[in-house]
């Protein structure tokens, strides 16, 4: 792999996150979050798609009119996930049953129109491929990171295996109700991105 | 980007081209992926029919033992919901998503206290038969609005039609750690044993707020912080165990038994 292969791959995931730094794929960051494996799941579709609409379109970028080729792109995004929307219903019924109409919702993902645009459009295939699954990563560790406190505090569970066992199974851990809502992710991503800021204060926007 | 030797044909050419590809794609992957499809949502339907009829801990889970203890002990058989008789009809073939969409299949229900809107004129009982081939437990599939959107599930009786087994939630939309918990395993044991009907035949179950008394038979407790789904799960259960429901197929068959 190629020094920028590498670049391209490993900057998304802390230095420039597509959801901490250019607060990109909020939606879908707060709907799948309520559990481990959701996260997980998602992440790999959303890599998968972003990573291979990024490789196709970067490899007929020199050929696509300039006047149609937002649509072009999202046909090709589109179709993407209309095949990633059918294994997973082929190969993980009860997944795809959860995760549901986000997984459709994947195409207004604004990470992967705005890697198809503004890096795709411009770069090699080999190169694109891999920053695909880059900023596919960086969502997921968002999304993963969020998904951590949701299911932990939320359920007592990761991965739906008890760790905090709850009141109601005759535990002693009272589950937290805000977590379990959609919202509690907009109170943990302004968190992490404070954190991320506080590290590296480079990305404290100037005002 | 050839921005400046771009033609109207080549960008339709372009464009075509773009769209004859995604489109092969897609439909190849969508009709190998069929086959597939059907088999695991077959399996989730008999997989819930199982774990209403109790028959669920008999298998180890996989695929080939739930489809094995499906076929030795369940019958899918066709009813009418009006006259309560049981029909002709495969019942392999019958969607009820696609009947209440059909104005020919479906009415209106006069008091849709499930909120349906329309409900199918035919249903698919399960009977469940034991070692000795006798039916001990019949399922009955229950729709009807929660919170955000219909719920589907099924409910296992004991063969007087009146004692509930088991109620079993297959599809949802509810809040998580709400109205969700209708999945929780805690709720669904206070189930066994309720009655449906009281001594005049009126559908009696509810979930109650606050916690169902110890002696009350007819009532469960309601899942909390999750009002209008428990209210949901309470009309569900009386619209289809009311006489718009299986109301007339429970009062012809729960003397004599269903064989």
């Amino acid at each position: 792999m190629s020094s920028e292969a590498k670049k391209v791959l490993t900057k998304p995931i802390v230095d420039n996150n597509p959801i901490a730094l250019q607060v990109l794929g909020i939606c879908s960051a707060l709907a799948v979050t309520s559990s481990m494996t959701n996260a997980l799941v998602m992440t790999l579709a959303v890599t998968l798609v972003t990573a291979f609409s990024n490789l196709f379109i970067s490899i007929i970028r020199n050929q696509i009119p300039s006047s149609v080729r937002i649509i072009v792109q999202m046909a090709i995004i589109a179709s993407l996930v209309i095949v990633v929307d059918q294994v997973l219903k082929a190969f993980s019924y009860q997944l795809s049953k959860e995760l549901s109409v986000y997984i459709g919702l994947i195409i207004t993902n604004c990470i992967v129109m705005g890697r198809a645009e503004a890096f795709a459009m411009k770069e090699k295939p080999g190169v694109s491929f891999w920053d695909g699954i880059g900023n596919g990563l960086g969502y997921g560790a968002i999304l993963i990171a969020v998904a951590f406190f949701r299911e932990l505090l939320g359920f007592g569970t990761l991965f739906g295996i008890e760790i905090l066992p709850l009141i109601q199974n005759g535990g002693w851990y009272q589950a937290n109700g805000l977590l379990v809502l959609p919202f509690s992710s907009f109170f943990l991503i302004g968190l992490i991105i404070w954190a991320i800021r506080q590290w590296k204060p480079a990305q404290v926007e100037k005002d | 980007m050839s921005s400046n030797k771009e033609t109207f044909g080549k960008t339709v050419g372009f464009v075509i081209a773009v769209c004859l590809v995604c489109a092969a794609l897609v439909s190849i992957s969508a009709v190998q992926l069929k086959p597939l499809q059907v088999e695991n949502k077959l399996l989730d339907q008999q997989t819930k029919i199982l774990e209403a009829a109790g028959l669920l801990s008999e298998t180890d889970g996989t695929k080939a033992s739930v489809q094995a203890t499906f076929k030795k002990f369940v019958e899918a058989k066709m009813i009418d919901l009006n006259s309560g008789e049981f029909i002709e009809g495969d019942p392999e073939l019958f969607d009820e998503r696609r009947n209440s969409r059909d104005a020919s299949k479906s009415d209106k229900p006069k008091n849709d206290i499930a909120g349906i809107n329309r409900r199918s004129h035919d249903a698919v009982v399960y009977l469940v038969r034991n070692e000795s081939g006798k039916v001990n437990t019949v399922v009955l599939p229950i729709i009807g609005s929660g919170l955000w959107d219909l719920m589907y599930g099924y409910v296992g009786l004991e063969s007087d039609l009146n004692t509930i087994r088991s109620v079993v939630y297959s599809d949802h939309k509810e809040t998580p750690g709400l109205g969700a918990e209708v999945m929780n395993p805690n709720w669904k044991a206070l189930w066994p044993g309720k009655k449906i009907y009281d001594n005049n035949g009126v559908a009696k179950v509810n979930l109650v707020k606050g916690g169902a008394k110890a002696n009350d038979i007819h009532g469960v407790d309601a899942l909390s912080g999750a009002t209008l789904t428990s209210n949901g799960v309470t009309r569900t259960l009386q619209f289809w165990f009311g006489e718009e429901g299986y109301g007339p197929f429970v009062t012809k068959y729960r003397a004599g038994g269903v064989n």
